[in-house]
């Protein structure tokens, strides 16, 4: 009995936690995948765009084209990311609490954006909003072009980076179940006021990775927008399509200082993220 | 007093509640005893408020609180599985009720401490649920419920997610801090000793109804049916009446309407023995004995002795009467 009981012990072990050579091999793949994948890439990028000197470095980024392009993604996110998060937020509660039909449907539709090429998104909102299109004339008669100005930037954004607040926020909220909320009702808070202090904080790391995932693909969207912009230089020009527009340019060093710029961004952000997290709950 | 008055509570098919009324009064301590499915947890959802009935009414302190939503019931609510505010602090999650009711910021920090005190707290209020083991967590959810003084304390299943030891424990503990603080009490249990060991009054349900409301003794020793009289406590037949393994009398020699009997097995329960018998008609008997009588009797295996029903005035004892 003792025998078997510890091949038994050992072999469970085994499975759990691998032999050192294995252990080792493990990290040395992960790592190779991740520095020849991620951080070779990024990494040239940066060291391109700060070849010239941080003199040309700083011009390339603050040409008028530049700060246009800069403050456009930042507007079009500011709008976007906020809306996807409110809506997002509501949305999950809604597949996750919700008795009604359609909700499997509303459920599988969210993933649309996932599915679906930018390219088809950003086609799709020109036939929509364009001059021929279905509200398309609507809009240009009383003076508010969507298609080749920013409103149709801020649709294709907000498009694409719609699911990833409610896939974050949704499952978490499954897991919470509704027990501390029904525990704040019989503790004499109201609708609001559960939603707030309990719903509310429960879901905020949640919320804010989904806010993080936004922010880093509305920064980051080539493809939709591209389709809607119209590339009118200073005014419809992302920085994504500002990179673009300078490699089309042969100016392949500005192209690499907006790349960097952009990248900035986005590390910031993550950084941001992981430094706001506290200790407590990364365990 | 808590009324229920004719509740019904259907979902889908299932009959959940079939027409409840129970009452339960001040400052007692009220079990609703019955297995998974009797409705007991619905019930007491009902009364929280949780769970809208589809007819009937609740009163609390005679108000008619059916359509008052549970933020407005003045209830205590105590979660199975504690329902703990985990972004919270021990400390703010005793203080969530008080701080809702906006009390002056001295009166709740000096209650908080009252309460972490009276259950044994104290040292933890700054931790987290999560830091907290399962018998505090449920000590921080009562402290919890406590804290804004309701005037029903309703519990489900409280002691339900814990290990046998801390469950008797906080059994005997919630006895005695109900006897201090006097709130009217209702529990939910499936667990028949521990509404025996904690209740004024047990109500039993089976199948969405109220079988039987009474005193623990009284239900166990006048239990009003079959099901109630099995589900409270052990029960041998006798040809064709139920009765307590410990309310069989075992003789040596015929007497006056006994059955005769083959002993198949004799088990030593320390102070008690179990024998196990056979009657003529092939069925089972199992009686329990004090030791004494077990050695007075000198039963063995194979043995022939004669077994009467000790207390034929207990009522209703027949199977035909109960329907079972």
């Amino acid at each position: 009995m003792a025998a078997e009981a510890t091949v038994v012990g050992r072999e469970a072990a085994g499975a759990l936690v691998p032999r050192r050579a294995t252990r080792i091999g493990l990290r040395s793949v992960a790592l190779l995948y991740l520095v020849v994948l991620l951080i070779v890439p990024v990494g040239l990028v940066f060291y391109r765009a700060f070849e010239p000197g941080l003199g040309a470095l700083w011009s390339s980024i603050t040409t008028p084209a530049a700060i246009s392009a800069f403050w456009l993604t930042i507007t079009v996110t500011a709008i976007a990311v906020p809306l996807n998060t409110v809506f997002g937020v509501i949305t999950a509660i809604a597949i996750v609490r919700g008795r009604f039909r359609g909700r499997a449907l509303l459920d599988a539709l969210i993933d649309l954006p996932f599915a679906v090429s930018p390219v088809v998104v950003g086609l799709a909102l020109v036939l929509v909003y364009a001059r021929p299109g279905w509200f398309g004339k609507w809009f240009i008669a009383h003076g508010i072009p969507i298609i080749f100005a920013t409103p149709g930037l801020v649709l294709a954004t907000i498009f694409v980076s719609l699911p990833f607040v409610v896939r974050e926020v949704a499952p978490v909220l499954r897991e919470l179940g509704d027990e501390s909320e029904q525990a704040a009702a019989t503790l004499g808070a109201g609708p609001w006021q559960t939603f707030s202090r309990i719903t509310l904080p429960a879901l905020r790391w949640a919320i804010a990775y989904g806010v993080v995932l936004s922010l880093a693909r509305a920064i980051g969207e080539f493809g939709a927008v591209s389709v809607v912009s119209g590339h009118i230089a200073g005014q419809t020009n992302t920085l994504t399509l500002l990179v673009e527009a300078r490699l089309d340019n042969l100016d392949t060093a500005g192209a690499y200082a907006a790349s960097a710029l952009l990248a900035a961004i986005a590390i910031v952000a993550l950084l941001a993220m992981t430094l706001l997290r506290p200790r407590r709950e990364l365990r | 007093m808590i009324s229920v008055i004719d509740v019904n509570k259907r979902f889908g098919e299932f009959r959940a509640l079939d027409d409840v009324s129970l009452e339960v009064p001040d400052g007692s301590l009220t079990v609703l005893l019955g297995p998974s499915g009797s409705g007991k947890s619905t019930l007491l959802r009902v009364i929280a408020g949780l769970e809208p009935p589809d007819s009937g009414r609740i009163e609390i302190a005679g108000t008619d609180v059916t359509g008052v939503p549970p933020q407005r019931r003045d209830i205590g609510f105590v979660f199975q599985h504690y329902a703990a505010f985990r972004h919270m602090t021990v400390r703010s999650n005793v203080a969530f009720g008080l701080r809702i009711r906006r009390r002056p910021r001295d009166e709740v920090a000096r209650r908080v401490d009252e309460l972490l005190d009276v259950v044994g707290l104290s040292g933890y209020a700054d931790r987290y649920p999560a830091q907290l083991s399962g018998g505090q967590r449920q000590r921080m959810a009562l402290a919890r419920a406590l804290a804004v003084e309701p005037k029903v304390l309703l519990l489900d299943e409280p002691f339900g997610a814990l290990d046998a030891k801390v469950r008797g424990e906080l059994r005997a503990w919630l006895r005695r801090l109900h006897d201090e603080v006097g709130a009217t009490t209702v529990l939910v249990t499936h667990d028949q000793d521990e509404a025996m060991e904690i209740a004024d009054r047990v109500a039993v349900l089976h199948e969405g109804r109220v079988e039987q409301v009474d005193t623990p003794r009284e239900v166990y020793q006048r239990p009003a049916n079959a099901f109630v009289m099995g589900f409270v406590g052990p029960v041998t037949r006798v040809g064709n009446r139920l009765v307590r393994p410990h309310d069989v009398r075992v003789e040596a020699v015929p007497s006056e309407g006994a059955l005769e009997a083959m002993v198949e097995r004799v088990v030593h329960l320390g102070h008690r023995v179990r024998l196990q018998l056979a009657l003529a008609d092939g069925s089972d008997v199992s009686v329990l004995l004090t030791a004494d009588e077990a050695t007075a009797l000198e039963a063995a295996r194979g043995d022939i002795v004669w077994v009467t029903d000790v207390d034929p005035e207990a009522e209703p004892r027949t199977l035909a009467a109960s329907g079972a």
